[in-house]
C-alpha cells in the first residue's frame, strides 16, 4: 500500500464527503466511490479517515475495499489503459492485444509503468461487443484493435 | 410537441458512441441548418438499435431507411439526397450478404424480421432523454391504469396470468415472486431493480436502461403499488455511466411531472427511486449479494431462506426483479396477460433479448420470442458465422452457463430446454464460437473469471474452482493425464451441491459441458498432447513437410530432446511423443520446412 500523508484540506475533502452522506456506514460503498473519484485512489490514510468518520473499524472499510474490484490501491496512471476480458473480446483476440501491451509497456495487469504514464488493466465486458476486442485508455474507446497497432496507439500518447 | 416530416434517429448507445456517433449527431444538425431544413427534420438521439456490428446506426423514419457504418464525413450528402432530395444514399443501405443487393428499408432486414421487441419496444424509437416521448408511446398508461382502477392482488394476477419468469438468470416467476412480496407484513418494503449486468458479453439491460429508462421506472413503481413498496432503489453498475446519466434525467422528469414522488396521479399512492452503485463484483447479481451491498457491506450472498421477499434490504421484505423483467412489465399490463402469454413455449412466455456476440457476422442485440431454434437465431439473424468458417460452439449464459454444439441447433430455445441442454438461459448472452477456438481454453476462461469473482465467503467455491482452474491450465499447457479430465468431473459435481449460493452452484457448468461435447478434444490434449484447434500454445504441434525438407539436418542438431530422426539429404521426422514444443527447429530451418499447427 503506497503511503500517503494526508494534509488538511485531504482530510477536509473527506470529512465533507461523510457529511454529505450523513456518516452513515450503510452508504460506505457511496463515499468509497466520491473518495476515489477526489484522490485517484484509496490509500490506507484515507481509509482509516473514513472509518473514524463513520465510527467503524478499518478493517471493515479494508474489507469493503479490496472486496471490490472498482476500488483500487495503488494510483494509476495519467493513462489508465483498460483491455476488455469479456467473452466476446476473448475470442476475438483480446489476449494477443493484452500480451502486446504488457511487452511494449514492460508491465503487469495491475501495474504502473516506472514513468507514471501508463495503467494497465482488464475489465469485464464494457458492451461494445460489436468493436471487439476493445481497449480504453482514459475514456476513450478503441474498436477492433489488433496487436499490431498498440505501438502506434501508445505513441499517440506523447505528453 | 413540434410536427416534423422526418425524423433522423441516431444511435446513441456505447457502441456507437464509440464509433463517434456524437459528431454525426452534431454534423446532421449543422447541415439541417445549413439548408433551413430545421422545421422539416428533426435529429433524435435514440438507445441501441441492435445492430451493433455495423455501426453507427442513422435510421430515418417514417420511411424506415437504414444506413449503416456512418461516417461524419457521410451526414452532409444523408441530409442533402435523403432530406432535401427525397434519394437514398445508396452506398450507405445495408448490403444482404448473401445477394449483394442493398436493402431499402428494416423492415427487409433478416436481421430484423425473425424479432419480436417487447422489453426492447422503444429502443431505437425514443429519445430516452424525454419523456413526451415516452409517453408518446403509452408510457405510464399502464400505471396510471392501475393505481387509480385495480386492487394490487387483482394487477398480480394479471402478472401471474401472463406467465412471465424472472430474465436475470433464475427464471423465477414474477407474478408469485411479487405475491409473496404483498403478503410480508412490514412497515416499510423495497423493490429493487438488479441493474448490476455482471455476465461477460451480455449487455442487455445497460441497452434497455440507456434506451428506454422510464419503463423500468414505470414498471418499478408498478411493482411498488402491488407489494406495497414506497421506495425503489435501482442497483447499478459504477461502470455505465450513459445509463446512471440517463436514468437520473428520467427519474427526475417523472417527478417534474408527478409519476413518481407524493401522490402519484391523485390516487394517495406514493413511491419515488434512488440509485445505488455497484463496484464492480460479479456475485453481487445474486440478489442476497446485492442486498448486502446495498447495505454498505461485502457483497456476500447469505443463505436462503429467508428469502428477500421476507427479509431483505434493512432485514425488510424485499422484491428484486432484473432489468429486463421490468422493462417487460408495462407491455404486459397495456397488451394485456393472454396476449403476452400468447408468445413463447408452453412453460417460458414471451420473449428474450440476447446479446449475440462472438465469431457471428451480426454482433448485436436481438429479442427474439421464446421457442426459436439457435439455427434461426445464429444463421438466419446472425447472419452465420464470421469469415466463412465453421460453427463450433455457442455458450450461454455466461459463467455460469454452458456450450450447446451442434446438435442443439435445432431445439427450441426456453427456461427448460437449455438446463435440459447442460447450460442456461442466464442473462441472455450468446457467445457464438468458430473452429479456431478450443474448447477446454474457453472452460479455463471462464473458471478465470469464476476463481477471480468468487468472493470467498464458502470453500466449496473459493477453493473448489481454483483447483479447477488449476487442473485446465495444466491440460492446456501439455501436462495433463487422462485422470485429470474424470478428477475435473468429480470436482464439479462436488462443488455444484455444496456451494452457498448461485454463483458457485453454477461455475462448474462450462467445464462439465465442454468435457461433455467435447470429450474427445480433452483427450487429445492429455493423451495425444495436441490442440485440436491449434490455440493452446505449448500445445502446438510441429511437423516437418517432406517435400520442403532437404535433409540438412540443421533441426536434428538444434533439438534439444533428440525427437527428429531421418538420413542425411533425406527428408525427416519429428516424433510429436518426444517433442517438447520449444521451437528451436522452426527457428533453425532455413527452407521453411517445418510446419507448426
Amino acid at each position: 500500500m503506497s503511503a500517503l500523508i494526508l494534509q488538511d484540506c485531504h482530510k477536509k475533502t473527506i470529512e465533507e464527503i461523510c457529511i454529505y452522506y450523513k456518516n452513515d456506514p450503510g452508504d460506505l460503498i457511496k463515499i468509497l466511490h466520491k473518495a476515489q473519484t477526489a484522490f485517484g485512489y484509496l490509500p490506507e490514510s484515507v481509509q482509516r479517515e473514513i472509518a473514524f468518520h463513520l465510527k467503524i473499524s478499518v478493517a471493515k472499510v479494508y474489507g469493503v475495499v479490496t472486496f471490490y474490484s472498482f476500488f483500487t490501491m495503488t494510483p494509476k496512471g495519467k493513462h489508465p489503459i483498460s483491455v476488455c476480458m469479456g467473452t466476446a473480446c476473448y475470442v476475438r483476440g483480446a489476449e494477443k492485444v493484452l500480451d502486446e501491451l504488457k511487452d511494449q509497456l514492460r508491465i503487469k495487469v495491475g501495474g504502473v509503468t516506472e514513468n507514471g504514464k501508463f495503467s494497465l488493466d482488464c475489465l469485464r465486458c464494457v458492451g461494445a461487443c460489436g468493436l471487439a476486442p476493445v481497449l480504453l485508455i482514459g475514456e476513450k474507446v478503441y474498436g477492433r484493435v489488433e496487436a499490431s497497432q498498440i505501438k502506434g496507439i501508445l505513441d499517440s500518447y506523447q505528453d | 410537441m413540434a410536427q416534423f416530416k422526418m425524423h433522423l434517429l441516431v444511435c446513441g448507445g456505447t457502441g456507437c458512441r464509440a464509433s463517434q456517433s456524437e459528431i454525426i449527431v452534431e454534423n446532421l444538425k449543422s447541415e439541417i441548418k445549413n439548408l433551413g431544413l430545421e422545421n422539416d427534420a428533426q435529429v433524435v438521439i435514440t438507445g441501441c438499435f441492435g445492430f451493433c456490428e455495423k455501426g453507427p446506426i442513422v435510421k430515418i423514419v417514417p420511411d424506415n431507411t437504414f444506413y449503416t457504418q456512418v461516417k461524419p464525413e457521410d451526414c452532409a450528402e444523408i441530409v442533402r439526397e435523403h432530406i432535401l432530395k427525397g434519394r437514398k444514399v445508396k452506398r450507405l443501405l445495408y448490403e444482404d450478404p448473401e445477394t449483394q443487393k442493398h436493402i431499402e428499408d428494416s423492415k427487409h432486414m433478416n436481421f430484423y424480421q425473425k424479432q419480436i421487441r417487447i422489453a426492447l419496444r422503444n429502443c431505437g424509437f425514443i429519445d430516452p432523454e424525454n419523456i413526451d416521448e415516452y409517453i408518446a408511446r403509452d408510457g405510464y398508461a399502464a400505471l396510471g391504469n392501475i393505481i387509480t382502477g385495480m386492487s394490487p392482488q387483482e394487477a398480480i394476477d394479471i402478472m401471474k396470468k401472463s406467465g412471465l419468469r424472472g430474465r436475470g438468470g433464475g427464471g423465477f416467476p414474477t407474478g408469485i415472486k411479487w405475491e409473496i412480496a404483498s403478503k410480508s407484513k412490514a412497515d416499510q418494503k423495497y423493490v429493487v431493480c438488479n441493474a448490476d449486468e455482471g455476465d461477460p458479453g451480455a449487455f442487455m439491460d445497460r441497452s434497455i436502461l440507456e434506451g428506454d429508462p422510464h419503463s423500468v421506472i414505470e414498471a418499478m413503481a408498478i411493482c411498488g403499488y402491488c407489494i406495497g413498496a414506497t421506495k425503489g432503489i435501482v442497483y447499478i453498475r459504477a461502470e455505465y455511466p450513459l445509463a446512471i446519466k440517463r436514468l437520473k434525467i428520467a427519474a427526475r422528469q417523472s417527478r417534474a411531472y408527478g409519476l413518481l414522488g407524493q401522490d402519484i396521479l391523485g390516487s394517495g399512492f406514493s413511491f419515488d427511486i434512488e440509485l445505488r452503485y455497484g463496484a464492480g463484483a460479479f456475485v453481487c447479481g445474486e440478489e442476497t449479494a446485492l442486498i448486502k451491498s446495498m447495505e454498505g457491506l461485502r457483497g456476500e450472498p447469505t443463505v436462503k431462506p429467508p428469502f428477500p421477499a421476507e427479509k431483505g434490504y434493512l432485514g425488510k421484505p424485499t422484491n428484486v426483479n432484473n432489468v429486463e423483467t421490468f422493462a417487460n412489465v408495462p407491455a404486459i399490463f397495456l397488451k394485456g396477460a393472454d396476449w403476452f402469454s400468447s408468445i413463447g413455449t408452453a412453460k417460458s412466455k414471451g420473449t428474450k433479448v440476447f446479446a449475440l456476440a462472438g465469431k457471428i457476422n451480426n454482433v448485436g442485440l436481438i429479442e427474439v420470442p421464446m421457442g426459436i431454434t439457435l439455427r434461426e437465431v445464429i444463421f438466419e439473424i446472425g447472419g452465420g458465422i464470421k469469415d466463412g468458417k465453421k460453427f463450433k460452439a455457442v455458450q450461454t449464459g455466461g459463467p455460469s452457463g454452458g456450450c450447446l454444439t451442434e446438435k442443439h441447433l435445432d431445439t427450441p430455445i426456453d427456461f427448460d430446454n437449455l438446463i435440459a441442454a447442460g447450460s442456461m438461459m442466464g442473462s441472455g448472452g450468446m457467445i457464438v464460437m468458430d473452429e479456431d477456438d478450443c474448447m477446454v481454453s474457453v472452460a479455463k476462461f471462464y473458471l478465470e473469471f469464476t476463481v477471480e469473482e468468487s468472493c470467498g465467503k464458502c470453500a466449496p467455491c473459493r477453493i473448489g474452482n481454483k483447483r479447477l482452474h488449476e487442473i485446465l491450465e495444466k491440460i492446456c499447457s501439455g501436462k495433463g493425464v487422462e485422470a485429470d479430465i474424470d478428477y475435473l468431473k468429480n470436482l464439479s459435481r462436488v462443488i455444484k451441491d455444496t456451494a452457498l449460493c448461485g454463483l458457485g452452484q453454477t461455475s462448474p457448468n462450462p467445464v462439465l459441458s465442454t468435457i461433455e461435447h467435447f470429450h474427445d478434444e480433452y483427450l487429445a490434449h492429455v493423451k495425444e498432447r495436441i490442440c485440436p484447434a491449434g490455440s493452446c500454445k505449448a500445445l502446438k504441434l510441429y511437423t516437418i513437410l517432406p517435400d520442403k525438407c532437404t535433409g540438412c539436418t540443421a533441426c536434428v542438431r538444434a533439438c534439444p530432446v533428440d525427437a527428429i530422426t531421418g538420413e542425411k539429404r533425406q527428408a525427416h521426422v519429428i516424433d510429436v511423443n518426444k517433442c517438447i514444443r520449444c521451437g528451436a527447429c522452426y527457428e533453425k530451418c532455413k527452407f521453411t520446412a517445418i510446419h507448426v499447427q
